[in-house]
């Protein structure tokens, strides 16, 4: 059963170049802005949207997404929000892959099952739950897969070859590659290593194989998105939104402006893989 | 909650996906799976090492002090005796102190760290990171990262820096980096969730000393086993003493590795009654309290199932207590299962209480128990004077209450 990130890829190959994989945090800084922001992702330049949802202990993300996650609780968000505003982006969007990126804990207490069905309603097209690795598929993954939704397992540069085909044993839509050890928002990765471990991971997988952790600019996208079938953009993209907000919460700036104009900014840098490759 | 299967034996799990029914497990990011397999390996091989066992039994032994005493804490007895009375009872049961306060360091935690370091030099690691609450367990980290001339790195929420000043010096006496987490209410949740984001950014010479029998598996396991010294001695001892088992065991519980380490050997014998005693904060009616076993439900926290203290969209709570060792919103797998099973008992003790039990065992007993033990003590004057004067009681002493003083002081109202 083809998704809409398989649609979306297979699209983007016929076109050349590699996605960009949006990622922010569902209800920074507040319900209806984060709903904005999501809008503008498509026409910004985004192919693929990665929808955080916020938890109280975020234990491998870095200060920006902690802190991001933070503000959202503040304002009430939850996960049954992050549904809605799925839901909501839904209703004039039917093709932008969205992908649902948190921690078990969060839809373990809402139920695993309802979860599941409510994610399906509202559009949701993957689930990338970091706290569940392949040892734990019985937990959300099998039954995810059942009910249509595909689950995208992050690689790592200590996955090695023996583990790699238990990592892409249950994985569909995509395989994330998390280009260093480390937490969200770490420095940038040596781009040539990058590179083999993506042909790594291809000789045992038919899958796009997308790059994150690190990349900040348009430059960079270009550099990582040659080596992959898609490039994912997070720490930059929250830390546009928390430089609009001031400490008292009050708005420097329009939020949603502020990540289109990065967005944008970042897709030229995907687009020229393509350009580069045409010359 | 649907009573879980009582097994033929408390004593064999977990199974060999880390599971204790639906507790545990090993929910971590994929970064750090490899090293918990590893880890895993390496315990296994160690467990059957004859050469490893010996090089822990001399440390324990002139190092830390092995085997800590059994003291009957007459004056203790004489308090709870006398409590019966004036309620016109006969009763009062015999209470010994399973002395932890005098090992090296000053409390149990030395146990579980001489273990993992030497699983980390026999790993090959060269780093240690560890997280802690009351310092305790930092301490023991920091001292035999010393001992085997490591570097370490302890994590401690900003709270309970301030609030344990003393047992951060010794830290850094003892040439570790200590390290305050503000996030959160800078309590231990949120130091061991620092731990955690430094371990999946150093994985390739770091080796995470956890602290407590909770983490993903094998943690709880290989914690549980290099605590269950204090168990297998206590049973002994009294054995020796009194010429049969206790009639009921006492521990407090916070991460719960005290605890597990004095009960796991008495799981299997069914006369022995065994009670957690959990840290009740300012009442269970509230947030402010770190009972999660009587009164949280099953979530998943820092890599295991377990019974936490959560909102209803799955958001964890930060809890309070006096004591920062059970400053802790949840607890370790293996307790959730005792609790399900229906083998332990685990019971709230309120901050007053705790401070009162404090004060009272250092006036008749002339020991100043840590915080967190003397929830154990407070559980152990509130039935002991209901119970026969024949009955026998063993309270877990985890811990000296040295670094307390600062915090009871201020609680009394006095400028130390």
């Amino acid at each position: 059963m083809a998704t809409r990130i398989d649609r979306k890829f297979a699209a983007l190959k016929a076109e050349g170049r590699p996605a960009l994989v949006t990622y922010f945090m569902g209800g920074d800084p507040d319900y209806e802005t984060s709903l904005k922001i999501m809008k503008a992702l498509p026409g910004s330049g985004s192919d693929i949207i990665e929808l955080g949802v916020p938890f109280s202990d975020p234990m491998a993300d870095g200060p920006a997404i902690q802190a991001a996650g933070l503000r959202a609780l503040k304002k009430g968000m939850s996960l049954t929000k992050t549904l809605a505003l799925a839901a909501s982006f839904r209703e004039s969007d039917n093709t932008t892959p969205i992908v649902l990126m948190g921690y078990y804990n969060p839809i373990y207490i809402y139920g695993v099952d309802r979860f599941l069905k409510d994610a399906v309603a509202s559009g949701i097209d993957g689930l990338i739950i970091v706290d569940l690795p392949p040892e734990m598929d019985a937990e959300l993954c099998i039954p995810a897969i059942k009910a249509g939704i595909n689950f995208i397992r992050l690689a790592t540069p200590t996955t090695d070859e023996k583990r790699l085909p238990k990592v892409l044993q249950n994985t569909s839509g995509f395989v994330y590659y998390v280009s260093m050890n480390g937490i969200t928002g770490s420095a940038l990765p040596d781009t040539s290593k990058v590179a083999d471990a993506v042909k790594r991971i291809k000789e045992h997988t038919d899958l796009p194989v997308v790059v994150g952790f690190g990349v900040k600019t348009a430059e960079q996208a270009k550099v990582i998105g040659t080596a992959a079938d898609g490039v994912v953009v997070g720490t930059a993209i929250v830390n546009a939104v928390a430089n609009t907000i001031r400490p008292d919460g009050s708005l420097v700036a329009d939020p949603a402006e502020a990540v289109a104009t990065m967005v944008q900014g970042l897709s030229t840098g995907v687009r020229a893989v393509r350009l580069a490759a045409a010359e | 909650m649907d009573k879980a299967v009582e097994p033929n034996s408390f004593k064999t799990g977990p199974d060999e996906e880390g599971m204790f029914g639906i507790f545990g497990g090993r929910f971590v990011a994929e970064t750090l799976m490899p090293l918990i397999l590893e880890l895993q390996q390496a315990y296994d091989d160690a467990k059957n090492d004859p050469a490893f066992k010996a090089e822990l039994r001399e440390l324990s032994t002139n190092y830390a002090g092995r085997p800590s005493k059994l003291y009957y804490a007459e004056g203790l007895t004489r308090h709870v005796r006398q409590l019966a009375k004036d309620r016109g009872l006969d009763g009062g049961a015999k209470i010994y102190f399973k002395r932890e306060d005098l090992n090296h360091t000053g409390s149990h935690k030395i146990n579980n760290c001489l273990g993992q370091i030497l699983l980390a030099k026999r790993m090959g690691k060269t780093r240690i990171i560890a997280e802690t609450g009351a310092g305790q367990h930092g301490v023991a980290s920091a001292t035999v990262s010393a001992r085997f001339g490591l570097p370490c790195v302890v994590y401690m929420g900003a709270t309970d820096v301030e609030r344990q000043a003393p047992n951060v010096f010794r830290m850094k006496l003892l040439g570790a980096e200590v390290k305050p987490v503000a996030s959160g209410h800078g309590t231990l949740k949120d130091a061991m969730n620092e731990a955690l984001r430094d371990w999946v950014s150093n994985v390739d010479d770091t080796y995470y000393l956890i602290g407590t029998a909770a983490g993903p598996h094998p943690y709880p396991e290989l914690v549980r086993d290099f605590q269950s010294v204090i168990g297998e001695e206590a049973r002994a001892q009294i054995l020796e003493r009194e010429g049969r088992l206790p009639d009921t065991i006492i521990a407090a519980v916070g991460g719960g590795s005290n605890a597990i380490g004095l009960f796991h050997p008495f799981l299997d014998d069914k006369s022995v009654e065994i009670i957690g005693v959990e840290a009740g904060g300012r009442g269970l009616d509230g947030e402010e309290h770190c009972a999660s076993m009587s009164a949280g439900s099953p979530g998943v926290l820092h890599g295991n199932r377990t019974y936490l203290l959560q909102n209803k969209d799955g958001q964890i709570l930060d809890g309070h207590s006096v004591s920062a060792g059970l400053d802790y919103p949840g607890v370790g797998p293996e307790h959730s299962w005792l609790r399900d099973t229906g083998r332990v008992s685990y019971v709230p003790i309120l901050d007053d209480e705790a401070l009162d039990a404090f004060q009272l065992t250092t006036r008749v007993e002339g020991i100043i128990p840590a915080l967190e033990s003397a929830h154990a003590i407070a559980q152990a004057v509130k039935i002991a004077p209901e119970m026969a004067q024949d009955k026998i009681m063993i309270v877990n002493l985890s811990g000296r209450g040295d670094k307390d003083v600062h915090t009871v002081g201020k609680l009394m109202g006095m400028e130390i």
